[in-house]
C-alpha cells in the first residue's frame, strides 16, 4: 500500500469530478433541492389540525372521554391518546418529536361532578408557539362549554375545569431535523452507489481497469482512493444540508465532532458496496439492475424521508437489516438525542459491515482475466 | 542478442476450444516483431498472455525473462502496453496523465519530452474526450512509455487512423527500435508489418503458419517474380521455343515466371532479338499481404499445416 499511489488516483477522482458538470450538480445543487423540497411538502402539510397526545388518568370515565371528544370535534386538534406515566409524559413528547400534550388527571370526573375545581395540564413547546397557541385556545373553549354546562349550585358557579400550561421537557423535534440526518443519508448511499456500479462495469468494458492492471497501482488502493474521494464528498454535501436546513427552515440539529464517524464509514460502506454489486455482474446492464435492486429498498425504509418509528412494526423490523438504517440512526443520535452509546454502536456495526464488503469487493473485482 | 520474449509450447485453452494451440516464437531484444493474423486467429489472446493480462493453459513463456502471469507486477515496471482502441478517463489531458503514471511508476520523466516524442505537444492539455482517434492513440503512446519500457506491446495501434496518422504512429515506432527498445507489434495492415518489422509471424487458428523476416516469407511462400510483356502474341510460343520459359497469354498480355535472379534479362534478350513487336513490360513480385492472404486461405481449406519459427 503506497500512500503515493493512493494521492496520484485521488487527484485524478478530483479533477474528473470538479470537470463533470452533471457530478457536481448532483453533488453541491441536488441536496439542496432536496432538503428544500422535503421541508416544504412537510412543512406545508404540518398547517392542518395540530396533533395532541393525551394521557388520560381518569382511566377513561364517561365525562373525560366527552372532553376529549369535544376537543376532536373542534377540528383544531386531532387527540391521540397514550399510555404513558405523567411522570414521563414530558420526556415521551420530546422523544417522539411531538410538541403538544394534555394531560386529564385522576379524579377528572368526580371533581367535574362535585363541581370542585379541577386542572388540566396542556404540555407545550416553546420551539413551537403556533401548535401551542391552538391547542390552549381549544382546550379553553372546549373548558369554558363544560363549565357552562354544569348547573351552578346556589352561590358557586365558578369555573370547574382550568387548565396549566407546562413546558415539555426536552427539545422537541420537527420534521426538518429528522430530515437532515436522513438526507445526509440518502446521499451517502445513492452517490457512491450509483457512481460504483456504473464505473465497475463501464471500466471493465472500456479498459480501463486493464489499463491501470499495467501499471503499479493495487486494487486495494484505487477503491481506497474512491472511498477517501466520497468520504471529502460527503464532508461538503453534509455541510451544504445542514447549511440549507437551518437557514431555510430553522431546524435544530447538534453540530457534533460525533457525526464525523457516520461521514467515513458511510462512504467506506457504500463505495464498497457499489463496487462488489458492479463487479458481481456481467453486464453494465446487469449491475444497474443489481445496484437498483440494493438501493431502492434502503433508500425509502431507512428513515431517509420517513422515521423508521412511524412504520409498521414489519417495515421497522425489516429496515433494522439495511446498514444505512445504522447510518441514519447513528447520525439520529448524535445530532438530535446526544446517545452517544448508541452512536458509537451504529457506527461500529457499520464499519464491521463496511470491513467485509471492502473485501469481498477486492476479492470479486479484477483487473484482469484469470 | 539475447532474445526479450520467448514462447515455447503456448497453449491457450476455452473449454474444449483452443484460442492457441501450441505456438513457438522468440523475439530478439532490439526489433520489431509483427505478430499478424485474421480476427480471432488467437493474435490478442497471445499478446495478452505476454504482457500478463491472461492465464496461460500450457507452454513455457519467458518475457525480459519473466514469467508473464506470476511476475507480472515486475514485468509491468519493464513493459509498455496499447490496447487497441485505447481508453482512459475522458475528462484528464494527456500531460496530466502522465504525471498520474509517473507518480504511479515512480519515474522522473519529463510530460513535456514524452509528448513531443510522440508529436503530441500541442495537446498536452487537451482532455481525452476532445482528442481525435490518431490523437488519443499518441496519447496511449505516451503513457506506455512513462516507465521507459525494454518493450513496447502495440496491439493494432492504426486501426481506424487516417493515412497521415498511421504515418506518424509509424514514425514513433520507427524512432523506438532507434532508441534500443524491443516492439511487438501486431496489426492488420500487412504492409504495415512489411515496412516495419524485422521479423513477422502469422498465425490462423491458434497456429502459427509462416515466421521469419518479411522477405524470407514472400520468398518461402510467395509464388515466383513474374514479367508481363505487351506485345505480339506470338512472343509467347517465340520464348517458350527459344528459352524454354514459362510464357503464356494473359489478358492479351505475355506473362512470363522469373525462376531466377537472371531470367528477367535473358527474357528481354530474347524478345529484343525475336524482331517481333513488343511495346513495354513490368516485372511483379509477392507482397507480404498476397502471401498472408493465400497462406491464409490455404489454412482455411485445412491444406496447410502449422510452421515452427526458426
Amino acid at each position: 500500500m503506497r500512500t503515493s499511489h493512493i494521492v496520484a488516483d485521488f487527484r485524478i477522482v478530483a479533477r474528473s469530478y470538479f470537470r463533470n458538470p452533471v457530478a457536481l450538480f448532483f453533488s453541491l445543487i441536488f441536496p439542496i433541492i432536496l432538503i428544500g423540497m422535503f421541508g416544504l411538502i412537510f412543512s406545508a402539510a404540518g398547517s392542518g389540525s395540530v396533533n395532541l397526545v393525551v394521557i388520560n388518568e381518569d382511566h377513561n370515565s364517561p365525562v373525560s372521554v366527552a372532553f376529549l371528544q369535544a376537543l376532536n370535534n373542534t377540528t383544531v386538534v386531532k387527540v391521540q391518546i397514550v399510555s404513558v406515566t405523567p411522570q414521563n409524559f414530558s420526556s415521551y413528547l420530546g422523544a417522539n418529536g411531538d410538541s403538544v400534550g394534555l394531560m386529564i388527571p385522576a379524579g377528572f370526573q368526580s371533581d367535574y361532578v362535585n363541581h370542585t375545581a379541577v386542572n388540566l395540564t396542556v404540555f407545550s413547546n416553546k420551539n413551537d408557539p403556533s401548535s401551542a397557541g391552538a391547542v390552549s385556545g381549544a382546550v379553553q373553549g372546549v373548558a369554558n362549554e363544560f363549565n357552562l354546562r354544569a348547573v351552578c349550585t346556589g352561590k358557586s358557579c365558578a369555573p370547574i375545569v382550568g387548565f396549566t400550561l407546562r413546558n415539555v421537557g426536552s427539545q422537541v423535534y420537527k420534521y426538518i431535523d429528522y430530515l437532515i440526518p436522513g438526507l445526509i443519508g440518502f446521499s451517502i448511499l445513492t452517490s457512491p452507489m450509483f457512481s460504483m456500479v456504473d464505473i465497475a462495469s463501464s471500466y471493465r468494458k472500456d479498459g480501463i481497469f486493464r489499463e491501470l492492471s499495467l501499471t503499479p497501482l493495487t486494487k486495494s488502493e484505487w477503491l481506497i482512493s474512491r472511498i477517501l474521494w466520497y468520504v471529502a464528498l460527503t464532508f461538503v454535501t453534509a455541510a451544504i444540508m445542514i447549511g440549507a436546513g437551518i437557514l431555510l427552515f430553522g431546524a435544530h440539529v447538534t453540530l457534533t465532532t460525533g457525526l464525523i464517524p457516520f461521514l467515513i464509514v458511510g462512504p467506506f460502506f457504500f463505495v464498497s458496496l457499489g463496487m462488489l454489486a458492479g463487479s458481481v455482474a456481467k453486464t453494465p446492464e446487469s449491475a444497474a439492475l443489481i445496484g437498483n435492486i440494493i438501493t431502492f429498498p434502503m433508500m425509502f425504509l431507512s428513515g431517509t424521508f420517513f422515521q423508521v418509528s412511524s412504520m409498521p412494526p414489519g417495515l421497522q423490523a425489516f429496515a433494522r437489516v439495511l446498514p444505512l438504517y445504522y447510518v441514519i440512526d447513528g447520525m439520529n443520535q448524535v445530532m438530535l438525542f446526544s446517545n452517544t452509546t448508541r452512536a458509537l454502536t451504529d457506527a461500529l456495526i457499520v464499519f464491521g459491515l463496511s470491513v467485509v464488503v471492502f473485501l469481498a469487493a477486492i476479492r470479486f473485482f479484477k483487473w484482469r482475466d484469470e | 542478442m539475447p532474445a526479450a520474449i520467448e514462447v515455447e509450447g503456448l497453449v491457450k485453452r476455452y473449454g474444449t476450444l483452443a484460442a492457441v494451440d501450441g505456438i513457438n516464437f522468440s523475439v530478439p531484444a532490439g526489433t520489431v516483431f509483427s505478430f499478424l493474423g485474421p480476427n480471432g486467429a488467437g493474435k490478442t489472446t497471445t499478446t495478452e498472455i505476454l504482457e500478463g493480462l491472461r492465464r496461460r493453459t500450457e507452454g513455457e513463456v519467458r518475457v525480459l525473462g519473466l514469467d508473464p502471469w506470476t511476475e507480472g507486477a515486475k514485468l509491468h515496471q519493464q513493459i509498455g502496453v496499447i490496447p487497441q482502441d485505447f481508453r482512459f478517463f475522458e475528462k484528464i489531458t494527456p500531460k496530466e496523465a502522465i504525471e498520474y503514471y509517473r507518480a504511479l511508476f515512480g519515474t522522473k520523466v519529463n510530460p513535456k519530452t514524452l509528448l513531443e516524442q510522440v508529436a503530441l505537444s500541442d495537446k498536452a492539455n487537451s482532455r481525452y474526450d476532445t482528442l481525435s482517434g490518431g490523437q488519443k492513440q499518441k496519447f496511449g503512446l505516451a503513457l506506455a512509455l512513462t516507465n521507459d519500457p525494454e518493450i513496447c506491446f502495440l496491439d493494432e495501434p492504426t486501426t481506424g487512423l487516417d493515412p497521415q496518422a498511421r504515418r506518424a504512429i509509424w514514425a514513433v515506432i520507427r524512432n523506438l527500435k532507434r532508441e534500443g527498445r524491443t516492439v511487438f507489434l501486431t496489426t492488420h495492415y500487412l504492409e504495415e508489418a512489411e515496412l516495419l518489422a524485422d521479423q513477422v509471424a502469422i498465425i490462423d487458428h491458434g497456429k502459427i503458419i509462416a515466421a521469419g523476416s518479411p522477405a524470407e516469407i514472400i520468398q518461402t511462400h510467395g509464388k515466383p517474380a513474374r514479367m508481363s510483356v505487351e506485345g505480339s502474341p506470338v512472343l509467347a510460343e517465340y520464348l517458350r521455343m527459344n528459352l524454354g520459359a514459362a510464357a503464356v497469354v494473359v489478358d492479351g498480355k505475355i506473362s512470363v515466371t522469373l525462376s531466377n535472379k537472371g531470367d528477367a534479362l535473358k527474357i528481354l534478350t530474347a524478345i529484343e532479338e525475336s524482331g517481333l513487336p513488343w511495346t513495354s513490360f513490368t516485372t511483379t513480385h509477392d507482397t507480404l499481404e498476397d502471401v498472408f492472404v493465400r497462406l491464409v486461405g490455404q489454412m482455411d481449406e485445412g491444406a496447410l499445416k502449422s510452421e515452427e519459427s526458426p
